[in-house]
């Protein structure tokens, strides 16, 4: 074994905050089933504090080392073992889905809260439960070092998202479960297959021995192929979509808001994951190109879909359709500065932050649907009239987000599409760049819509249904500006996303 | 023809089976089935797999069957999971197709205010 092999085989200090983060969600899951009703909330909301606080110390952890975070478990070394690691990539998306699930968890006190005294309902009790698992399996995606834990993470990861989308148990939402299962399953069995072929090839299903031993090969390609068909099942890439809209649309808000901002990141993720770190050279230019054309039919075939829906939570379902397409347009870019011998980090820091851009403007999009579905009892995009001066600060969220995903300056869309931009112009793929602006002018006619709809004057003697609490409308518009100020990323002077991943490419074997 | 390599082929046919049946088939209880037979498949593999890089003097690599075990149990949860939906599904409207009265494509039948 090399030596920066087996650098990367010992716990490092902070280690054992990875297992925390991934164990401090399931135990707050537990305690809140074992506490029941209105102790499940105060439970979660705890939880989500101390998340919070844990995500912050592994970012600080890896900030003041400057290299992954590892940890073994019981002190078994890879391959027998199985390693938690943390490099830049893990880090900024356990931030992302932290703050993101602190921003849902406010929100959600107003929708799923139980007020002492009142008798405990079973929906908020679950949602509250499968909101912290949704946090744990998430994080375990994340820090995982092993593909079958990657596996059982994924699992755990749809069997917590499945029952939030039929939270209110009517009958067309529990359909779509149904059918979201369905592909789920479809996705992982793929996953799970191509790992087994990966073992039988390597013998190790470790992501750096993998990376070290995989060559190009009919049976590295299989495995790829599946596990990538796998993922894009689950991540609802163009044509595996016809699951998403459904199952978003019908969810309450702040459930749909996990789903669309942060579930279907767990698979985009790990799709990342493998291309890059542990495919890196078997992966070939025209597989990328194939990815980013299915992206580029989803950036078109989900805004134009979009824009023809009559409800705005469906409108914004689709919306998240095309923003999928956005992930997948980095792959070929990357490969392409890859294959020019160039550093792909460009392309990379690109496609994570549109990931984290989306997560936060999307939560932030759903949720403001939620309170103009509240105010008005409905949410037809042609009857929004007066949603401006009963939620004026909503209005400011929606279209800070809305900004957001258009890539108006300085919004975190915008420094996305600028750097996948530039790469694309620098690899000389200028077609991707058109996608992309295409995108982002459909993207903005129905943004542009909704808004201006909603700032029509209401009818006279019109009086809102609800009164929306005013913290709620303050969790939406905190994290619209979340993505809409996540273009400061540039003035970040190191290159987190890329702390403790260039280990993994100087231990390719000759 | 060797035993694992006998036991490799019928996983490959297994899977074919389980993933024809998966995509042809319009009831959600039969595309169930095609995921246990998909994730049978996945299974043998796994075990000839297991016993093809068996050490010396053992019967099987022991990492496989340790992961077969993690495996099986998650696709069984994941079967009780969707059976249970599909019973849900059946109690609240008799009927049990994935086919929703609005394709996901079409807004013209959605209910305004559903």
């Amino acid at each position: 074994m090399s030596p920066s092999l087996s650098a990367q085989n010992l716990t490092t200090l902070g280690g054992l905050l990875l297992v925390l983060a991934i164990l401090v969600p399931f135990a707050g899951m537990l305690i809140g089933f074992v506490f029941g009703g209105g102790n499940a909330q105060r439970v979660a909301l705890a939880t989500l504090a101390a998340g919070l606080a844990i995500a912050i110390a592994i970012a600080n952890a890896l900030a003041q080392s400057g290299k992954a975070v590892v940890y073994i478990l019981g002190g078994w070394m890879p391959p027998l073992g199985v390693a938690l690691r943390a490099d830049g990539l893990s880090v900024v998306m356990l931030l992302t889905v932290a703050v993101v699930i602190c921003g849902i968890g406010v929100y959600a006190r107003a929708d799923f809260g139980t007020p002492s005294g009142v008798k405990e309902a079973r929906a908020p009790l679950i949602f509250w439960l499968l909101l912290l698992a949704v946090w744990g399996s998430l994080n375990l995606v994340f820090v995982s070092g092993d593909l079958f834990t990657l596996y059982v993470a994924l699992e755990l990861l749809t069997f917590a998202a499945v029952p939030l989308v039929s939270l209110d148990g009517r009958t067309e939402t529990v359909r779509s479960a149904l059918r979201y299962l369905l592909y789920a399953l479809l996705g992982s069995v793929l996953y799970l297959l191509g790992a087994v072929l990966l073992y039988g090839a390597y013998g190790t299903l470790d992501i750096p021995l993998l990376a070290a031993r995989v060559r190009p090969e009919p049976a590295a390609w299989a495995a790829l192929a599946l596990m990538i068909a796998g993922l894009l099942a689950k991540t609802a890439l163009f044509p595996l979509h016809l699951w998403l809209p459904p199952a978003h649309a019908g969810a309450p808000a702040a459930a749909s808001a996990v789903l669309s901002g942060l579930v279907i990141k767990g698979s985009w993720f790990l799709a990342m994951r493998l291309w890059f770190d542990v495919f890196a050279d078997v992966v070939t230019l025209p597989a990328a190109q194939t990815l980013a054309a299915l992206g580029a039919a989803a950036i078109l075939v989900g805004n134009v879909v979009a824009l023809r829906q009559t409800r705005l939570k469906l409108l914004i379902a689709y919306s998240t359709v095309a923003q999928i397409g956005y992930l997948f347009l980095m792959f070929p870019l990357a490969t392409g500065l890859a294959t020019a011998g160039l550093d792909s980090a460009m392309a990379v820091n690109g496609g994570m932050l549109q990931a984290i851009s989306h997560a936060t403007a999307k939560a932030a999009m759903f949720m403001a649907a939620g309170l103009v579905y509240t105010t008005l009892g409905h949410d037809r995009v042609a009857d929004l009239r007066g949603v401006a001066s009963a939620l004026p600060m909503t209005v400011l969220a929606f279209a800070l987000a809305g900004a957001s995903l258009i890539g108006l300056p300085p919004s975190g869309g915008f420094l996305a599409k600028w750097l996948l931009i530039s790469v694309a112009i620098t690899t000389a793929q200028w077609w991707w760049a058109l996608v992309m602006l295409v995108g982002g002018l459909l993207t903005s006619v129905y943004v542009f819509i909704v808004v201006v709809r909603t700032l029509a004057p209401a009818h006279v003697g019109w009086n809102p249904k609800t009164t929306v609490p005013r913290y709620q409308q303050a969790a939406v518009l905190a994290l619209a500006l979340c993505s809409f100020l996540l273009g400061a990323a540039v003035l970040c002077p190191v290159d987190v996303t890329q702390i403790g991943r260039t280990v993994s490419r100087n231990t390719v074997l000759p | 023809m060797n035993g694992p390599t006998l036991f490799g082929l019928c996983a490959a046919a297994l899977v074919g089976f389980g993933l024809y049946g998966l995509i042809v088939n319009p009831q959600p209880l039969r595309k169930i089935i095609g995921f246990n037979i998909i994730g049978s498949g996945v299974f043998l593999l796994f075990g000839a797999i297991a016993r093809r890089g068996a050490a010396v003097g053992m019967g099987g690599d022991p990492v496989p069957q340790a992961l077969l075990i993690t495996g099986i149990v998650v696709a069984f949860s994941a079967t009780a999971l969707a059976v249970a939906l599909l019973l849900r599904l059946f109690d609240e409207g008799g009927l049990v197709t994935l086919a929703s009265e609005a394709p996901p494509t079409k807004t013209t039948a959605d209910p305004p205010d559903a």
